[in-house]
């Protein structure tokens, strides 16, 4: 690592950590789904930037995780460690089970597959009114409960909690990327071919990689959960999984910062925008038409060739 | 017996009207790699605009001919000045379709509101035919007929003709057939006007029956899609069997289990990838 990373790697979760004595508990609440949406996009990372895996229904992994959330905390127990056994379990037991339908398709077949799969499960949550309430979801989830006594229906406890499961994510998938395991990965983004005649079983490195994800986007989606209190089809859907490709596009696949930092950017023009005007998802739409148009490498992309072109005059 | 013989009926000219959608989404596809999600899009314009010009007229032919102008100059303004720089770029077409997906919707919203439509049926359609103890409404039974004719069209205009031969080469191989001098981006350019005309009429005569509503393009994209990927990428007869398979059991699903249409529907699709990657008809 270079040194402004290094600075980087020990000043951000300093920051964050200070943040909420200068803000007020909206704000709070903001930055707070900023980081669950950064966790989010940065799973989707690992398939789409390193791995080359465009899916399309990233959001399964997620709903499944917030959709737990709900039916165990409602029905079962309140304490957290279980509450995320149970969430991360299905999240890691559904990325295993998509997985081996939808790896051995590439391109566009894979970003087909995904999407129809996570489909599939929002099908399912919409008319299964019984377990998953329908098209209402599941509404009324608590706070988690650490068997401590913190409240976390406090904004700025609950920020706290998941600051550490933030900075936990964003260092272990830093050591993931630069791992034998990460590398190889981008090995097979690069040429799947050439990776095979070195001996690697291209197969299983995907499979791995998506269940991974998959995992991290379960952390997420369990976060989601608790911090709106509420799980809908929604969460499964295929507008979620686009919004999560646009964040990681954004801010720049292939790199761990950028998919934060365009979950970052999503989600507060989300919630300034649509306090302004009824007309968000024509933005949105506009959003995604300018980042493609535009800065089709994200923002860290461009950032980064303007950088390597001013260093090579 | 009654009931079953309706539900066929039923099926049949919704598969109609998913092959109208599809046949344009897959040779889209198959021909020049483009996924165009904005494809439900067409599909709403259609049906709203349908809808105005037979408030305004009382001309469901009319109707017809407006959608599919307007929409037509749309799909051929974003192919050729968006689509066209993202050739084979298959992760910036899915956010560009979409981006286009989300503005045509709201301002559809915005222009047209929020609540279900149904556009009024042509008044030669208005009456039913009896066939002993079944009654089946008439305009069914002209939508099924356009279905069709249309698929026949199609089939003959790319099995018979030289266009068409051009069409199946260049699904084929692109490249190839761009090298024995054919001009392929004004074939692109007239394909993708097909597709778009194609699923502007599906949105005009659907309305009367499957009505429009605020998030109906997607709805039918997902419907489209399931039948693309049943049917095998760009092929026609694909994606003719995959509506009739679709329309069918998405009929036959709400009339036996209503709690369960899409999870019969998505589900039947995870099983012939499971059996057939590529499709029933697609080739790899």
């Amino acid at each position: 690592m270079r040194l402004p990373a290094i600075a980087a790697a020990l000043g951000l979760p300093v920051v964050l950590a200070l943040l909420p004595l200068a803000l007020s508990n909206y704000h709070v609440d903001l930055v707070t789904q900023m980081m669950i949406y950064a966790i989010f996009a940065m799973s989707l990372d690992i398939l789409l930037g390193y791995t080359g895996l465009p899916s399309l229904g990233h959001a399964a992994s997620f709903g499944i995780s917030a959709y737990t959330v709900g039916l165990v905390s409602l029905k079962v127990t309140s304490v957290f460690w279980l509450v995320l056994v149970a969430a991360l379990g299905a999240s890691v037991a559904l990325s295993a089970l998509l997985g081996l339908l939808a790896i051995r398709s590439r391109g566009v077949y894979f970003l087909m597959i995904t999407l129809a799969l996570a489909q599939l499960l929002w099908g399912i949550a919409f008319q299964w009114r019984s377990l998953a309430g329908g098209d209402d979801g599941l509404p009324g989830i608590h706070r988690p409960n650490l068997g401590i006594p913190v409240s976390f229906a406090d904004a700025v406890n609950f920020y706290y909690l998941v600051l550490v499961f933030f900075v936990l994510v964003v260092g272990v998938l830093s050591v993931f990327v630069r791992s034998p395991f990460g590398i190889a990965l981008k090995g097979i983004r690069e040429s799947e071919t050439r990776m095979m005649s070195l001996g690697y079983n291209v197969w299983f490195y995907k499979y791995l990689a998506f269940v991974i994800a998959g995992a991290v986007a379960g952390v997420a989606g369990m976060f989601a959960a608790y911090h709106i209190g509420y799980v809908s089809p929604a969460d499964l859907g295929i507008l979620l999984s686009a919004k999560v490709m646009l964040m990681v596009i954004l801010g720049g696949a292939g790199t761990l910062i950028g998919p934060a930092l365009g979950a970052g950017i999503i989600v507060f023009l989300e919630n300034v925008v649509s306090g302004q005007t009824e007309r968000w998802p024509f933005i949105l739409g506009a959003i995604y038409v300018s980042v493609v148009l535009f800065a089709p490498q994200g923002i860290l992309g461009t950032f980064k060739s303007k950088l390597r072109r001013s260093a090579d005059r | 017996m009654t009931f079953w013989l309706v539900q066929i009926f039923n099926g049949l000219s919704f598969a109609m009207l998913l092959f109208l959608l599809a046949a344009g989404l897959s040779i889209t596809y198959g021909l020049m790699g483009i996924l165009n999600l904005a494809h439900g899009s067409y599909y709403l314009l259609g049906a709203y605009l349908g809808l105005t010009v037979i408030k305004n007229t009382n001309s469901f032919l009319l109707a017809i001919l407006c959608a599919i102008a307007a929409v037509v100059v749309l799909g051929i303004v974003m192919q050729r000045f968006f689509l066209r720089r993202f050739y084979k770029n298959e992760l910036a077409q899915v956010l560009l379709t979409f981006g286009f997906l989300f503005m045509i919707g709201d301002a559809s919203l915005w222009m047209w509101g929020g609540n279900p439509q149904v556009l009024p049926k042509p008044s030669v359609f208005e009456g039913s035919y009896r066939f002993g103890s079944i009654v089946v409404p008439s305009y069914r039974v002209f939508v099924i007929g356009l279905g069709l004719l249309v698929a026949l069209g199609l089939w003959l205009f790319q099995g018979k003709t030289a266009v068409g031969a051009v069409i199946r080469a260049g699904v084929d191989d692109e490249e190839m057939t761009r090298g024995l001098g054919i001009n392929t981006p004004l074939l692109f350019t007239v394909v993708f006007g097909v597709g778009a005309a194609l699923a502007a009429l599906a949105g005009v005569i659907g309305g009367p029956f499957v009505g429009v509503y605020p998030g109906a393009d997607i709805e039918i994209l997902l419907l489209g899609l399931v039948v693309v990927i049943i049917g095998g990428v760009g092929s026609l007869k694909g994606a003719f069997v995959g509506s009739l398979l679709i329309g069918l059991l998405d009929n036959f699903a709400k009339a036996l289990f209503p709690e369960f249409t899409l999870f019969t529907m998505f589900g039947a699709m995870a099983l012939v990838l499971l059996l057939r990657p590529a499709g029933l008809f697609g080739r790899k």
